[in-house]
């Protein structure tokens, strides 16, 4: 009996491999893959790409690559590399054949706008934070419209801890003197 | 309350009651009233007389807000529109704030100010960052809010007694640029941002939780008002009339985390920096002799925008939304963050809750 219901799966699997006839629930989960991930509504200011290197084409040729995984020597030597650096390197990120857009592990290339389908495949939970609006920031309406900030608005993505900035200027501190005589303003 | 009439000839209800008490003293009490009122205008006797907020009838309501926004005028000449928006049905709003990210950057206190018209001189904040040590914890004892003041070194704790060598700084063209776009300080990582002499922060070893008012759903200060100048609206809000409010201070002893300030002097409010956009319950400019504190943003939040301290967080640390919304990001928050309140043991049950992201 239990042969039967056996052959009739493998029959079924196989049938499917070679008429390349998906089922419905496979359509819905690439399809789900495939489009951005957060619904249509999200919004992101641009991504903060430098203009100084932004076309990354006018110098990296499309279609043309080294792929030797080496220290830069000539250019970029502004970028401190300290995300996971000893087991990734640009290309890892960086399209190797067309340097305007990223690419995912699946090989899939995307817009730098989309970069955090990229940051995604590694840090899953924040990502998850990420399109529910716990982790990172939001402005708009707290019940419509919502603005949302990519990963690399706050974290370089090449040096992803956040850096400590200048703050605001502190409180008053009391000054002990009699205070209401010094404010007789009216 | 008039903002307009001199000094001398000003009656409020705090002078109205001691002066009547001293004329009852010599003469019959029932003369008294007309003998204070005698010196006043048509005007006064109509803000002296004005109803309790929530007794007014619309189109008294409507009156008092058209007077609000004349006074507005006069004082700063500017055009501002005074609003009275109610609470918006099956609202109750809460709180959010990522510990684990704040890095006590104050841009949030800032930014606060600039959208609630508090007095720049003497200076009011609704935002009080504290300091903490990761070694001794929540302590509020050790507090440090003056951290990265001038004079006081790197502002370290133990000289947050010692006076400020200099005036504390006013804000320098590139912070007011961050508070009039919020969007322009990113990315964060930039040079400006980060490169250069002065105070950083997070500075090592330490964490900052910020306070400010914590919405209570039991709120203490409402229990002791004497003249129910401030109470709780529908949305958990907690409010104040400032034109009901007689500036007893007793809502600041009650209140167990200091988010209530009391206007010392007479609000010093340049009107280049006056936002036009204002709520009766909320920024609009306070008198002297009221109390006054953080109202979420009332006269954003009402029109469904997220309050000034959210939408300037530059580590995106502060969440807002609809406590009964299963949706909102405040429900996913508690749902599945670790949450934490200041002085559960108070039973305030506040509405601002402190969580940890990671």
């Amino acid at each position: 009996m239990n042969q039967h219901i056996y052959s009739a799966v493998t029959a079924i699997g196989l049938f499917l491999l070679l008429t390349n006839v998906k089922p419905a629930w496979a359509e819905s989960l690439e399809s789900a893959s495939n489009s951005p991930p957060v619904s249509d509504g999200i919004q992101t200011p641009a991504p903060p790409l430098s203009p100084d290197y932004f076309p990354c084409t006018t110098c990296h040729e499309k279609g043309k690559t080294n792929n030797q995984r080496r220290q830069l020597k000539t250019d970029h030597t502004d970028i401190v590399f300290e995300h996971d650096e000893k087991n990734r390197w640009c290309l890892d990120c960086h399209a190797p054949l067309d340097r305007d857009k990223l690419h995912l592990a699946s090989g899939e290339l995307i817009e730098f706008s989309q970069s955090y389908r990229l940051c995604g495949q590694c840090h899953g939970p924040t990502y998850r934070d990420w399109k529910v609006g716990v982790h990172g920031k939001r402005t708009g309406m707290w019940n419509g419209q919502k603005n949302y900030f990519l990963c690399v608005h706050c974290h370089d993505p090449h040096s992803p801890a956040i850096k400590p900035i200048q703050p605001f200027p502190a409180p008053d501190k009391p000054t002990g003197k009699p205070f209401l005589l010094g404010a007789k303003n009216k | 309350m008039s903002l307009n009439n001199k000094p001398s000839r000003q009656l409020n209800r705090r002078k109205f009651l001691g002066d009547s008490v001293k004329s009852a003293l010599g003469i019959a009490a029932g003369l008294a009233v007309p003998g204070v009122l005698s010196g006043c205008g048509t005007k006064e006797i109509e803000n002296f007389f004005q109803k309790h907020f929530l007794e007014l009838s619309p189109a008294e309501l409507k009156s008092l807000l058209a007077r609000l926004e004349r006074e507005n005028l006069k004082k700063y000449g500017k055009s501002t529109v005074v609003s009275a928006k109610p609470a918006m049905p099956g609202v109750l709003f809460g709180y959010g704030l990522d510990l684990s990210r704040c890095i006590g950057c104050r841009r949030c206190v800032h930014a606060c100010v600039k959208e609630n018209n508090q007095s720049r001189d003497p200076a009011i904040q609704w935002i009080r960052v504290l300091e903490f040590s990761k070694e001794k914890g929540i302590d509020f004892a050790e507090a440090n809010p003056y951290y990265c003041a001038p004079g006081s070194g790197a502002g370290a704790a133990d000289s947050s007694n010692k006076l400020p060598a200099a005036p504390p700084p006013q804000l320098t063209g590139e912070q007011k640029q961050i508070l009039a776009d919020p969007v322009s300080q990113y990315p964060l990582y930039k040079e400006k941002e980060t490169e250069g002499p002065g105070c950083k922060v997070p500075r090592p070893e330490h964490f900052y939780v910020p306070i400010s008012c914590q919405q209570c759903e039991n709120p203490p200060c409402v229990k002791v008002c004497p003249v129910k100048a401030t109470w709780k609206e529908p949305d958990g809000i907690v409010v104040i009339d400032y034109n009901w409010c007689i500036g007893c201070r007793y809502c600041m002893a009650a209140c167990p985390y200091g988010a209530r300030h009391f206007n010392w002097a007479e609000p010093k409010l340049p009107s280049e920096d006056v936002n036009p956009d204002m709520h009766y319950l909320g920024n609009r400019p306070r008198y002297r002799g009221v109390v006054e504190k953080c109202t979420y943003c009332i006269q954003r939040t009402r029109n469904g925008r997220y309050p000034a301290c959210v939408e300037i967080c530059p580590v995106g640390a502060r969440k807002f939304g609809n406590l009964l919304d299963p949706n909102s990001e405040i429900r996913y928050i508690l749902e599945h963050k670790r949450v934490l309140i200041l002085k559960n043991d108070l039973a305030t049950r506040p509405k601002f809750f402190y969580f940890y992201g990671l």
